[in-house]
């Protein structure tokens, strides 16, 4: 993205923001799920790409983490304990859980380390599904409540939108702050080589339980938002199809690229919707979209962009280049 | 001079097959050892066990007088040793400044500092230096994986030399760089030696390039140390060139 001037980029960012945040206000009570339900799964996504995209550690279990996060927060919250602490205990809980799934990680690597994380997904669904008495079982938590911030109710869908939006704008600058440290280049080098990046001093074993365990982490905090969204969970919305949705919510957008989860998740929640006129084959045509745009670009939407964007860089260059030559030769 | 590195009896089989076969020999203080050696005598295998890329069958490796067998690569090159990778080994999407930049920022704080600290880890300058130094000036802000090989082979060493290591292990420095960049490498790397005090064991195949920048050689053959010495010793050495030169 290297390509925009930078004032435009900040124009760009701030007519994003202040559109997120005027336009929903004449949104009806649906649009406003689906725009908060953009901003949750955009933040499980965005841990995701951190594990897959940044770090190269291929996760099927984010989804899991999402339930995680969920249940603790539809537990803790159900029982008179406030949202905020609720997000601490689920951030806690699922850095933990991703911290120890990240052993394997260190053993096995692509589709090994995906079936591996594939059964630990399967693994927290029966969790939720048969451990009644902690998580009510097929029968769920119901009258999740939203939370009251500042002494401000979130009962409605604007206030409650805005809550997931803030909680979506901390994770985006957190995760913009990780990307551009020295641990963004660390984690880059896990995924491109391993062993150089071991060479150099960079402790691959810790850096691979911390990207495990940061891109869970965020599963959690998005799953504790999610929980009071729809103030209802049961197992179903965690099993292994929320996870293959956020992986591919990664994948479309653009896995690596820092604004890939943001558009993949408005892709995944967003499409279907607009795609609804077609009725029965809506998800059809969307599974249809998804392998042309594959196909197309492997490396997902940003990619097509980032390509364009250094050909361009490229054809400047080159033209640069001819321009001195030319002058070189008239000056002979 | 004492010894940096002290190698005892270390020995690598895979499977039935020794491809190192109990091999002593010391680096010390200062020096650059060359290592040669036929095609598949042992010497990359050496390098990885004594850097911990590889856990040897047997033997035991000593830095400064303390034993390291066994220790990851990672915590080795946080203790001074550093290496070249025979094959290109940057990361070609980073810039070349980025790229020493990654080279150095673990030797910088704690992974703490590294988290909440800045993006550069205070490294621009230093970096910029070694650019400087190797004279990849005008190429510091390029993706690595656009430059020339060449340029990437020195990039490539600049990198080990990032986090300011006591002992270097270059695998084929000079292999597949053209002779005038090769004169500017011995040059840059003779310099290195004397100003930083760096300790350098080089594997490479280019006897010239060897016998001139080494102060002793060591000769392996199928996994043993055949010889080792001065370079014009191990180079009248009949040992030396019946492995080299065939019967």
């Amino acid at each position: 993205m290297s390509g925009f001037a930078k004032p435009l980029k900040i124009a760009l960012g701030l007519a994003a923001i202040a559109a997120l945040i005027i336009v929903p206000m004449n949104f009806n009570r649906y649009g406003l799920f689906i725009l908060s339900q953009w901003a949750v799964m955009s933040i499980a996504a965005m841990g995701l790409n951190l594990t897959l995209g940044y770090a190269g550690q291929v996760s099927l279990a984010q989804g899991a983490f999402v339930g995680i996060g969920a249940y603790a927060a539809a537990i803790m919250t159900t029982h008179g304990w406030p949202l905020p602490a609720a997000i601490l205990v689920a951030i806690a809980l699922s850095f933990a859980v991703g911290w120890v799934l990240g052993y394997p990680a260190l053993r096995v690597q692509h589709h090994y380390l995906a079936f591996v994380t594939l059964a630990f997904s399967t693994l927290a669904f029966l969790v939720f599904r048969n451990e009644s008495w902690l998580t009510g079982g097929i029968y769920g938590i119901s009258n999740i409540p939203r939370p009251h911030i500042l002494g401000f109710a979130t009962n409605k869908p604007l206030p409650f939108y805005y809550v997931c939006l803030g909680s979506l704008a901390v994770v985006s600058l957190a995760v913009w702050w990780l990307i551009r440290s020295p641990w963004g280049r660390a984690f880059m080098a896990l995924r491109e080589n391993p062993l150089r990046a071991q060479s150099l001093g960079i402790d691959t074993r810790r850096y691979t339980l911390m990207a495990f365990a940061i891109g869970s982490a965020l599963g959690g905090v998005a799953g504790a938002l999610y929980a009071p969204l729809t103030q209802y969970i049961d197992p179903v919305p965690f099993n292994l199809s929320l996870s293959l949705d956020l992986l591919m919510m990664v994948i479309v957008g653009g896995a690596g690229f820092y604004f890939g989860p943001f558009l993949g998740a408005m892709i995944a929640v967003l499409l279907p919707e607009w795609l609804r006129f077609t009725e029965g084959y809506y998800l059809m045509l969307y599974a249809a979209a998804v392998m042309v745009l594959l196909i197309w670009s492997p490396t997902g939407i940003l990619g097509i962009l980032d390509r364009y964007l250094a050909e361009r860089r490229t054809k400047a260059a080159s033209a640069l280049h001819a321009v001195a030559k030319s002058r070189l030769e008239t000056a002979q | 001079m004492s010894a940096v590195l002290e190698v005892t009896d270390i020995k690598k089989n895979f499977g039935g097959i020794s491809a190192v076969d109990g091999v002593s020999f010391d680096v010390r203080e200062g020096e650059i050892l060359g290592l040669i050696g036929p095609n598949g005598c042992g010497k990359s295998t050496l390098f990885n066990c004594i850097l911990g890329q590889l856990t040897p069958s047997g033997g035991e490796v000593k830095l400064d007088g303390k034993l390291v067998t066994g220790l990851r690569p990672a915590e080795l090159n946080k203790l001074g040793v550093s290496r070249t990778f025979q094959l290109l080994q940057v990361f070609p999407k980073l810039s070349v400044r980025e790229n020493l930049i990654l080279a150095g920022q673990e030797h910088q704080g704690n992974m703490a500092s590294r988290l909440v600290g800045r993006s550069d880890a205070g490294l621009t300058d230093a970096a910029d230096q070694m650019i400087g130094f190797f004279k990849l000036d005008h190429l510091a802000d390029e993706p690595a994986g656009g430059l020339s090989y060449g340029q990437q082979k020195l990039l490539d060493a600049a990198m080990a030399f990032m986090g300011g290591p006591r002992l270097v292990l270059l695998d084929e420095p000079a292999g597949g760089v053209n002779p005038s960049m090769l004169a500017d490498l011995k040059e840059r790397l003779v310099a290195i030696n004397r100003e930083k005090n760096a300790t350098f064991v080089v594997i490479e195949h280019n006897m010239e390039f060897v016998m001139s920048l080494c102060s002793r050689v060591m000769v392996m053959a199928e996994g043993k140390v055949l010889a080792m010495g001065r370079p014009d010793e191990v180079r009248k050495n009949p040992a030396v060139i019946e492995a080299y030169l065939g019967h």
